[in-house]
């Protein structure tokens, strides 16, 4: 009979050290991107003042986006009693213990943003709602039972609060399960991810609808918030790719190998498709009808100032993922994993900037010290603190229900 | 000479078997084929097995899809009969991708299916092909080609220190239909 006991010499209480450089270049990478941020806020010039309004909200929501799927990918995992993530699943729970932080950038953003003027100025301005004023819109005054600043704002902070409250105590769950052991954990973990990712699926796309589509407030797009879903979801296991490679380069978490990076690969490559689907589904709707109100949007993003980004940025997110990683082999390499995470990261930057731009700065827009700084500046601010959750745990859970079956996991 | 074309080792435990595969091939001894009721991890990369040329074919029958989706539409809506849809010109390429994507998919799915059942000769009517019929219960085979080894006292010996509960020397091949 079965003697042969399956052995290994991992460290599972093995931690990762947050210091030396890499502290330091993203401490660096912050104090740019404030320098930069004062830099647009105080020039006095008011479009400038808009674009770096603009270039906040792109990165405040695109770090809460990534954060938001971290504690997303936690929950799928538990719900579908995925196995072969429990020995990686540590960085999606540092990202969603993140999340609170990233939620109140994100809600001092658009809060400052809409009190400014700077932000959502198409439905929040005077006069909109007042049918003798000059700025009179009977169109903005149609939606204003929705898109109001009181309900808006309630919207914002309920949706982050309860992604917020939930990521937190998953990862704090799990943290318990390494010092109790047991399965009470693991099924508290199960039922709360079930409850979050109803809640998660049906919020998000209103959370999309109200911190971007709200930018250009006369459109609408009932695809747009799957579109952003796609997006987040894709940046977020990219942003978890990037950081598994760092670190096995770095010598930690040699539990993970290839098979582990080639699931991380399939779900990135078949979610830059999904993403490539809901995209399509939406252009083709609004180029099938051609009804004026819907197709200004697209109109905006094919005038000579924007088209060539947008065409950019579906090679980068759609063609570029195809053909990078449909081999087999190309997924298990963690090269080619990294540099198309990376790839991804600033395509789904430049996907961002396409929705977010035209609607606020239009022909304003540009690409220099402003949108280099805020994006290092957010770059720097998620690697340090999520670096920084990271170092505080062991980089297993060791007592895992599953993390045997992970470290035997083969494809 | 004996009749003897196959030797089979059960095994009741995939870990033993693992390791008769491990003796077996320390003494060049070489394995025709192991059969067991459930996957075993790295079991392929054991015996040698090549990876699957499946993604191949699939690649194959989706060009194809593309190329017929894409025809299809080009017959119908531009050559035999051009219609006025909303003003549009009758090639207008965004209405091409949803048909030809649909039909890409289509024939990827139902070629590796085809392929899949033409390669392991699975067909309706077809009477299956069995070398032991434990092997999709509970027991692990390991069938070794007798004619190739001839040192079949080794191979006894080698199964049952592996920890092989029966040894076979069968005549025929396939013992599933009679």
């Amino acid at each position: 009979m079965g003697t042969h006991s399956h052995h290994h010499d991992y460290n599972f209480n093995e931690r990762y050290e947050f210091a030396g450089k890499a502290k330091l270049y993203s401490i660096i990478a912050v104090v740019l991107g404030v320098a930069a941020v004062a830099f647009g806020l105080l020039s006095g010039d008011h479009v400038t003042v808009e674009r770096t309004y603009a270039n906040l909200l792109l990165m405040g929501y695109y770090f809460t986006c990534v954060c938001a799927a971290g504690a997303f990918f936690v929950a799928l995992q538990y719900v579908t009693q995925s196995a072969w993530s429990a020995g990686l699943v540590r960085i999606p729970q540092a990202m969603a213990g993140v999340l609170p932080i990233a939620s109140l950038i994100l809600l001092v953003i658009v809060g400052l943003g809409l009190t400014t003027h700077n932000l959502y100025h198409h439905w929040h301005a005077d006069g909109l709602l007042d049918p003798n004023h000059a700025n009179y819109d009977p169109i903005i005054e149609g939606k204003s039972a929705y898109l109001n600043v009181p309900f808006f704002l309630t919207r914002q902070i309920v949706f982050m609060g309860i992604y917020s409250i939930f990521a937190v105590v998953l990862a704090k769950l799990s943290y318990k399960e390494d010092l109790e052991g047991g399965l009470t954990s693991y099924k508290k973990s199960f039922k709360l991810s079930a409850i979050f990712l109803v809640i998660f699926g049906f919020t998000t796309p209103i959370w999309s609808f109200d911190t971007i589509m709200s930018l250009e407030a006369h459109w609408f797009s009932t695809m747009f918030g799957w579109y952003n879903f796609a997006a987040m979801w894709v940046s977020g296991l990219c942003a978890i790719t990037v950081i598994v490679v760092v670190l096995k380069k770095a010598g930690y978490m040699n539990w993970v190998n290839e098979n582990h990076l080639h699931d991380l690969g399939k779900l990135m490559f078949g979610f830059s498709i999904f993403w490539t689907y809901v995209w399509f589904a939406q252009f083709m709707l609004i180029w099938y009808s051609n009804i004026p109100e819907e197709t200004v949007y697209f109109y905006k993003r094919w005038e000579p100032e924007y088209k060539p980004w947008f065409w950019l940025s579906i090679i980068i997110n759609f063609v570029a993922p195809l053909l990078l990683l449909v081999d087999r082999d190309a997924k298990r390499k963690q090269n080619v994993m990294l540099f198309v995470a990376i790839l991804l990261l600033a395509g789904h930057w430049l996907d961002y900037y396409i929705m977010v731009m035209p609607g606020t700065v239009a022909e304003h827009r540009g690409f220099g010290i402003i949108e280099i700084g805020t994006a290092l500046g957010f770059l720097g601010l998620f690697i340090f603190l999520v670096m920084s959750k990271l170092s505080k745990q062991a980089l297993v859970p060791k007592n895992h229900p599953f993390l045997d079956e992970s470290l035997h996991h083969q494809i | 000479m004996s009749n003897t074309k196959y030797i089979l080792g059960s095994f009741a435990d995939p870990d033993d078997m693992m390791h008769g595969i491990d003796k077996l091939q320390a003494n060049n001894i070489s394995i025709y084929d192991c059969f067991t009721p459930m996957p075993i991890h790295g079991i392929e990369a054991k015996l040698g097995v090549k990876p699957s040329r499946l993604p191949i074919a699939a690649f194959c029958f989706g060009a194809l899809g593309t190329t017929l989706g894409f025809s299809l539409l080009y017959y119908t809506m531009v050559y035999d009969w051009p219609m006025n849809i909303g003003g549009k010109p009758s090639f207008a390429m965004p209405n091409f991708v949803p048909v030809t994507f649909e039909v890409t998919i289509l024939l990827c799915a139902l070629g590796m299916v085809a392929t899949f059942f033409f390669r392991n000769h699975l067909f309706p009517g077809r009477a299956p092909r069995v070398m032991d019929l434990r092997a999709t219960d509970d027991r692990f085979i390991l069938a070794v080609d007798a004619k190739e080894n001839a040192d079949h006292a080794l191979i006894d010996s080698l199964l049952k220190e592996a920890g092989a509960v029966e040894v076979k020397y069968n005549d025929r091949k396939y013992v599933s239909y009679e």
